[in-house]
């Protein structure tokens, strides 16, 4: 694609040759925006020698001619004007007559107001969202609340058979990484308190260290941690694309509420599920803690069952196990909360599952640090 | 006549054990409006992925202007790409994009323009659908079903492509609307000289705006143009297109060849 320029008495002539098209656009544009439009009286164009004239190469053409017209320039055309020129001005030109709509350049809508934007704007701006979020995830727990409540009545409403597919997603196939973490952990907390202890010649707490952290504390917040990766996410991605594809407002016009087909069975299947997974996380726990104090400390097994024994109140193991349905509470809300809010797009999706697992993640944490602290009133 | 801008020879699709196409041959010369018809489950989706390079066939070669795209590596394959535009049945707009995004995409990923030119472009393909101006900030969540199908329409054609393919254009949209996108098909395959290539099941839109069709029968196809198509005496295609429903249709677009001779004019 190129133009051949041509300076007459009468003006400048354009020969305008080869491809036309939107590959040589950005070329022709340059070579164009190059012309010396001063003192030019009139333009004559040919466009014989064009193989091909696209929409585009067009489109740069009559940017040009309207720069020379402007220029005062009289632009004319060796035989009939193209086609293509034509088609671009009734394109362009309807929509003036009728509702005066703006060009595009300015057709993003404004998001918030800019002009009062300043720090104290977005302090109350996110004060009050925050505020909302927190009143709607409220309202989203009171409805699944009640929804379970109103289908205890039976069986049915109850979705065993959902149910049970969300206890052996979200709980069985995660047993062995699960197991896996159980273990590290339990090398984790034995080496570091081995290390420690082993120069007071105490090793023997090391037993109770790896005893009392796991079935309290470790056993139960690493597997809500590791759980709330895997569930959390999948409820808020399979919720949120079947959002997207109006399969939850199928529901709704079915007669069908979505809580209690789609909600409350996530909920009850993960709170059958991550009690389950707490325990085995202990027991892994423990029996690594068993093989660890064998082979690092030389500690016979005899000694290290007695230990524990010794080590653990009838209460340790309950005040870990007890948290296990809490969390899990909170994680299947996270998620499923946030998948029921994707409206619209993939971004949205995406944005809603990475906002689920951090909420699943951060309430697990701090839910956490209210029990350890009301354990400590009630002294257990 | 000129060579075929595309061209299937021997094409052959299976499914595991089902055999899809056995030897579909296909020829669409330039400047046509080609209609691709069958059955629900004849395979017309699949010869469409066929062509368009998404589906490995079998057997049998796809020609898109003389070079065949069965034996292409993915560099030429691009090449090819950037010659034909494709709209799919629900538009399959990039939901995160608005329209002007959407519609600028292709843009941005072959050519380095400058963003005030590409915007000016993409507007005029915008508005060349006939998408007010003021779509071009929203995001397909915001757009009714034919503004969906009118914005991946303008999507198709940001590339200048010489070559379009609908699917199913007017599926879904009420009988006003599609006629409105058969004439929007006309006006494009005039004012540009595009070759057009689409799967339709509506056959007002067939009589209005296709010169040949090609009926998917018998994991074959048999093309004709409209108006000689209608008499072949495969009984599938008899019922087709002497069926209750054709009937009105036929007479809506004046005996079947109305549509197709004004076409042939352009």
């Amino acid at each position: 694609m190129s133009v051949e320029v041509r300076r007459t008495a009468a003006g400048l002539q354009l020969e305008l040759v080869g491809q036309w098209g939107l590959w040589e656009a950005e070329a022709a544009r340059a070579q164009l925006a190059a012309i010396d439009l001063n003192a030019v009286r009139a333009v004559e164009v040919s466009t014989r020698g064009v193989e091909s004239l696209e929409l585009s190469g067009a489109w740069v053409l009559r940017e040009f001619l309207q720069r020379a017209r402007a220029a005062g320039a009289a632009v004319s055309f060796q035989g009939t004007p193209p086609d293509q020129l034509r088609l671009i001005d009734e394109t362009l030109k309807e929509p003036q007559a009728g509702s005066g709509t703006v060009p595009a350049a300015a057709a993003p809508a404004a998001e918030a107001p800019a002009a009062e934007a300043g720090l104290l704007y977005d302090i109350g701006h996110y004060a009050v969202r925050a505020w909302r979020d927190a009143e709607l995830s409220l309202a989203f727990l009171g409805r699944t609340c009640v929804t379970l409540l109103s289908s205890l009545g039976s069986l049915r409403r109850l979705r065993p058979i959902s149910v049970a597919r969300h206890v052996y997603d979200t709980g069985i196939t995660a047993v062995p990484i699960v197991a896996l973490i159980g273990f590290l952990v339990t090398v984790i907390i034995a080496y570091l308190s081995a290390q420690q202890l082993r120069g007071l010649g105490v090793d023997i707490y090391v037993v109770d260290l790896v005893t009392i952290g796991v079935l309290r504390e470790l056993g139960v917040l690493l597997t809500s941690i590791i759980t709330a990766g895997r569930s959390a996410s999948s409820y808020a991605a399979e919720l949120g694309s079947m959002q997207l594809n109006e399969e939850v407002d199928a529901l709704i016009a079915t007669g069908v509420d979505p809580f209690e087909v789609l909600v409350v069975p996530r909920v009850l299947g993960f709170m059958i599920a991550l009690p389950l997974l707490t325990i085995i996380a202990d027991l892994v726990g423990l029996t690594g803690g068993a093989l660890l104090c064998r082979y690092l400390l030389d500690m016979p097994l005899t000694q290290y069952i007695n230990r524990v024994d010794e080590a653990i109140s009838p209460t340790t193991f309950w005040v870990g196990i007890l948290k296990a349905p809490v969390f899990a509470v909170l994680i299947a809300l996270a998620g499923c909360y946030r998948g029921m809010q994707v409206r619209g797009s993939a971004r949205e999706l995406g944005h809603k599952v990475t906002v689920a697992v951090v909420q699943a993640i951060f309430l697990v944490i701090l839910a956490d640090a209210l029990f350890a602290i009301v354990f400590m009133k009630m002294d257990i | 006549m000129r060579d075929p801008v595309i061209e299937v020879r021997g094409l052959v699709n299976r499914f595991g054990s089902q055999l899809i196409h056995d030897g579909l041959e296909m020829e669409v010369g330039e400047d046509e409006v080609f209609g691709i018809v069958g059955g629900s489950g004849s395979g017309k989706s699949v010869l469409l992925r066929s062509i368009l390079g998404l589906q490995h066939p079998e057997a049998g070669t796809v020609r898109i202007e003389g070079h065949d795209i069965t034996r292409m590596s993915e560099a030429q394959l691009r090449r090819i790409k950037a010659r034909y535009g494709v709209a799919f049945q629900s538009g399959a707009l990039y939901s995160g994009l608005t329209v002007l995004q959407n519609v600028q995409l292709p843009m941005v990923e072959y050519l380095d323009l400058e963003s005030a030119v590409r915007d000016e472009l993409a507007l005029l393909k915008i508005r060349l659908v006939g998408l007010p101006a003021d779509a071009a900030g929203k995001y397909p969540a915001e757009l009714s079903g034919g503004m969906v199908k009118r914005a991946a329409i303008a999507r198709a054609l940001a590339l200048d492509p010489a070559l379009l393919f609908l699917d199913e254009p007017t599926s879904g949209l009420d009988p006003v609307s599609a006629t409105a996108f058969d004439e929007l098909v006309l006006f494009l395959q005039k004012e540009l000289k595009l070759t057009i290539v689409m799967i339709t099941h509506d056959l007002d839109s067939i009589f209005r705006t296709c010169n040949r069709v090609g009926v998917i029968v018998n994991r074959r196809m048999e093309s004709d143009t409209v108006d000689r198509i209608v008499d072949h005496p495969n009984p599938w295609i008899q019922e087709y297109f002497h069926g209750e429903r054709a009937r009105g249709a036929r007479i809506a677009a004046g005996t079947g060849g109305g549509g197709a001779g004004d076409g042939h004019g352009a």
